[in-house]
């Protein structure tokens, strides 16, 4: 097993430089995120990310969460580690103000979550479910069930959950048969729903389920579904936890990772039918959804970010340790650290660039949240929620869950045979990244809704606008010197010249033949992830490029930026010539053959 | 009873530390600094201390350069009142820290001085015995376990050859040992806290101090790369290593 260090620094960086923290410190109510206090804040995280979480990864792994007689125990450590992680107010970080949270821009909130998912996923997904259901109760919740409830559930005391998935509903939530009948001015749910992260543990007191169901009479498929607020200890008349709801946990599911994270198959009114309380209106449980949807969608691609960090920080470290075999060309006979070996020194670059890349444009995108929230100006608001939170919440979950999976793949590979073993602790963090690119909506469900809703229904206007973003940078690159521009130049020509093409494919042929275009959606994913990932290196080498003659910066840290973002240049920006050919003459072929001969 | 704990911020413990190429000290630009561990045991056992009722106020104090309040900040989200600088671009050797922090606590009036035993960077062990000497205070070092009772403090030493209780009066220079307690992780809502806590600035010269070095450093190395090992066949063979090798026997 590897020790986690946060990477601070880089951390700062990405989100002075490149998300612009210090622009959403000046909008109105986040004045608080100076500098000086966001240093803070990262420095303290990364201490109990290191030091509590990250020891428990490895042996939660090992033990998995285990139920017995319908009580979940989580492996050894997880409610002490949660305790700190409560007590230390960490979990209030991004919520409003009004029931207890600290409201903090998000753009930190992800710097920070990074740090938990990095140390533990298992543990952090619990917070991350909790995050989306204090959501949905901070929209569209009552004020009654707002002062119930949002208090402990912002503090961590009490956690949240998601039902939505059935046997039969999956991706296609509307297919969902709980149901809802209407007992006084509450409801009593019955059914049965499967994938409930933490549906059941012992970390927190209590356990607050948000559960799509259907009331009588509602129509068929989404419309017709409604949001309950289902508690497992229905609070008594002061608000304590006290009489226990009629739902269980009944089984929890073996998995291919995050084994200490529960995955629990919930049952809902067994006997008398579990209370819930009605969230907002009959039918419109869907549309609620989606307000947590894209920030859950953002912080599963940081997940991807995290998973990458740590397998790079990991096979670095056996990279450097690891004798074997003579430097090439030289004839000393004795064996040097792989880290020496020209193809080792590949892979680590490639894990390094894909990572700094991912984590440049989820925090990026992570800001426009911040600024479409925040922005005094309605049109900025419009501008940064159409055109670029919208645009890329699909690209951030989807891009940098695959980048999350293929590094923690290129780690195995560093380590050879080591790897493959599950001690060293490497291959953890390829079964564990491997869930990203399916849950909180498939990679290619998130394809589709790039190519559909977030471009098309705008007439491509939003891609555009990006184009406009990436040539603004060119054009800057272009007056750089150096042989790092001089390869992000070329890189971001050519990736920017695929994404013009590939966008003009996708307006011409989705109206016409939608099939063909949904079957190029992918790559025109990897292709938009690819091309954006870069244009934000390019800014954040042209901001170090800036630094770096004051004499109080860290020369190292810029020098290390700018050539990493010219590795991405040479090495992976032209993947997006590729993925634009993948995507405007491979959809045809796709589909070419007849489903009978496959 | 009012308490002082002098911290001193040092290089991270988790940082590999590098000699300058010219010998002249070690790398300290551009890397990563922290509350030296040793001083963040004695926040913590002044800030358990205000939670416990004993203590009624808490102020760290540091020497050293303007970004010494960053580790100030650090100790003010632990629960510390409020802080004081004593800026200087000087090296501080302990001697003058010892009468700078003379000059604070003859400013403050504090009843107990906690501090580190040492700091990581030079191991000096000096600091808290000057200040007891130079303020004619008793002294405590090594502490393990702290317990006051009327005017007096009960304070387990941590010895070579175990453990030595001893009762000091106050006013005291208590030195924290390792074991003394396990310092807390700030909370975030303390850190956001610590930033409308006040610090206060002052110089050498409005103590009265002259901070020069006394002892000059000759020159810094690294410590020599650690031999590969070497297996033997016999007792004897050995025997003779130690003798004609190794030198030792």
């Amino acid at each position: 097993m590897s020790d986690y260090r946060a990477p601070i620094d880089e951390m700062r960086f990405v989100l002075q430089e490149i998300a612009g923290l210090a622009d959403i410190a000046t909008l109105p109510g986040y004045e608080e995120a100076t500098p000086d206090l966001v240093d803070a804040i990262l420095e303290e995280a990364g201490k109990l990310a290191a030091e509590e979480l990250a020891p428990l990864n490895q042996p939660g792994d090992i033990a998995g969460s285990q139920l017995e007689n319908g009580v979940v125990r989580t492996p050894d450590g997880f409610a002490a580690a949660y305790r700190h992680y409560v007590d230390g107010g960490w979990n209030a970080l991004p919520f409003d103000k009004d029931h207890g949270g600290q409201g903090l821009p998000w753009s930190l909130a992800v710097a920070v979550q990074e740090m938990w998912n990095a140390a533990n996923m298992s543990f952090a997904l619990c917070p991350l479910l909790n995050q989306g259901a204090v959501e949905l109760l901070q929209a569209h919740g009552s004020p009654e069930q707002k002062e119930r409830y949002l208090a402990k559930m912002i503090s961590g005391q009490w956690s949240g959950t998601m039902n939505l998935t059935e046997p039969q509903a999956g991706s296609d939530v509307g297919a969902a048969r709980t149901r809802a009948e209407p007992d006084g001015d509450r409801w009593r749910i019955r059914g049965q729903k499967i994938y409930i992260t933490y549906g059941e543990h012992d970390m927190s007191e209590n356990v607050i389920h948000m559960v799509l169901a259907r009331t009588p009479d509602a129509p068929v498929g989404t419309k017709g579904l409604s949001l309950f607020l289902v508690p497992k200890l229905l609070p008594d008349a002061e608000g304590n936890p006290a009489e226990r709801n009629d739902l269980r946990c009944v089984s929890l599911e073996h998995k291919l990772g995050i084994k200490a994270s529960p995955t629990c198959v919930m049952s809902f009114g067994d006997s008398e039918g579990a209370i819930g309380f009605l969230i907002g209106e009959e039918n419109r449980g869907m549309e609620y959804m989606f307000t947590m949807m894209n920030n859950a969608r953002l912080s599963v691609g940081i997940q991807g970010v995290a998973i990458a960090e740590r397998a790079y920080q990991q096979a670095l470290s056996y990279a450097r340790d690891r004798l074997q075999g003579r430097e090439m060309g030289s004839r000393d006979p004795d064996s040097v650290p792989i880290i020496r070996h020209p193809d080792v020194r590949r892979m680590l670059m490639t894990m390094r660039a894909q990572t700094e890349a991912a984590r440049a444009l989820a925090y990026f995108t992570t800001a426009s949240l911040d600024r479409a929230k925040a922005d005094p100006d309605p049109e900025v608001r419009r501008h940064q929620s159409v055109d670029v939170l919208e645009l890329l919440t699909p690209v951030v979950k989807a891009w940098c869950t695959d980048i999350g999976c293929e590094v923690a793949s290129i780690g195995i590979q560093i380590h050879g045979g080591m790897g493959f073993i599950e001690e060293t602790g490497a291959a953890q963090h390829y079964r564990d990244a491997r869930i990203t690119p399916i849950y909180e909506g498939t990679n290619g469900i998130q394809a589709l809704d790039l190519i559909a809703r977030k471009i098309m229904r705008h007439e491509g206007k939003p891609a555009l606008r990006l184009l406009e973003e990436v040539r603004a940078t060119q054009a800057k690159v272009g007056q750089a010197k150096g042989a790092a521009f001089s390869a992000l130049r070329r890189g971001l020509d050519e990736a920017a010249d695929a994404f013009e093409q590939a966008t003009g494919w996708l307006m011409e042929t989705f109206p016409e033949r939608p099939q063909e275009a949904a079957a190029g959606a992918t790559p025109y994913l990897r292709l938009t992830g690819t091309l954006a990932g870069g244009w934000l290196l390019a800014r954040g080498a042209l901001a170090a490029a800036e630094q770096i003659d004051d004499p109080d910066s860290d020369t190292a840290f810029l020098e290390a930026k700018i050539a990493t973002a010219r590795f991405y240049a040479d090495s992976i920006l032209p993947e997006a010539v590729a993925a634009a050919a993948a995507a405007i003459r491979g959809s045809a072929s796709t589909l070419a053959l007849e489903e009978d001969a496959l | 009873m009012k308490v002082l704990v002098a911290i001193k911020r040092v290089i991270d413990a988790y940082v590999k530390v590098r000699v300058k190429s010219d010998g002249s000290g070690v790398e300290t630009q551009n890397v990563k600094m922290s509350m030296n561990p040793f001083c963040e045991i004695a926040v913590e056992e002044a800030v358990r201390m205000k939670e416990a009722g004993i203590a009624s106020e808490v102020v760290v104090v540091s020497c050293g350069q303007q970004n010494s309040q960053e580790t100030i900040r650090t100790a003010l989200a632990m629960g510390a009142d409020r802080g004081i600088l004593v800026q200087s671009d000087a090296e501080l050797q302990p001697l003058a820290i010892a009468k700078l922090l003379k000059g604070v606590v003859e400013k403050e009036q504090p009843e107990l001085v906690l501090m580190g035993k040492q700091a990581v960077d030079n191991d000096f062990n000096q600091t808290g015995q000057m200040l007891s000497a130079l303020l004619d205070w008793s002294q405590a070092t090594f502490a393990s376990k702290i317990e006051k009772s009327d005017g007096k403090l009960t304070v387990t030493r941590e010895i070579d050859g175990g453990l030595e209780t001893i009762e000091v009066a106050l006013p005291a220079v208590v030195t924290a040992d390792l074991r003394l307690n396990e310092p807390r992780y700030a909370s975030l809502p303390n850190i956001m806290k610590a930033k409308k806590k006040p610090i206060d600035t002052m110089s050498a010269e409005d103590l009265g101090v002259d901070p020069s070095p006394r002892l000059s450093v000759v020159k810094v190395s690294e410590p020599p790369a650690r031999q590969g090992g070497a297996k033997v066949g016999s007792v004897a063979e050995l025997v003779e290593k130690l003798k004609n090798e190794a030198k030792v026997i």
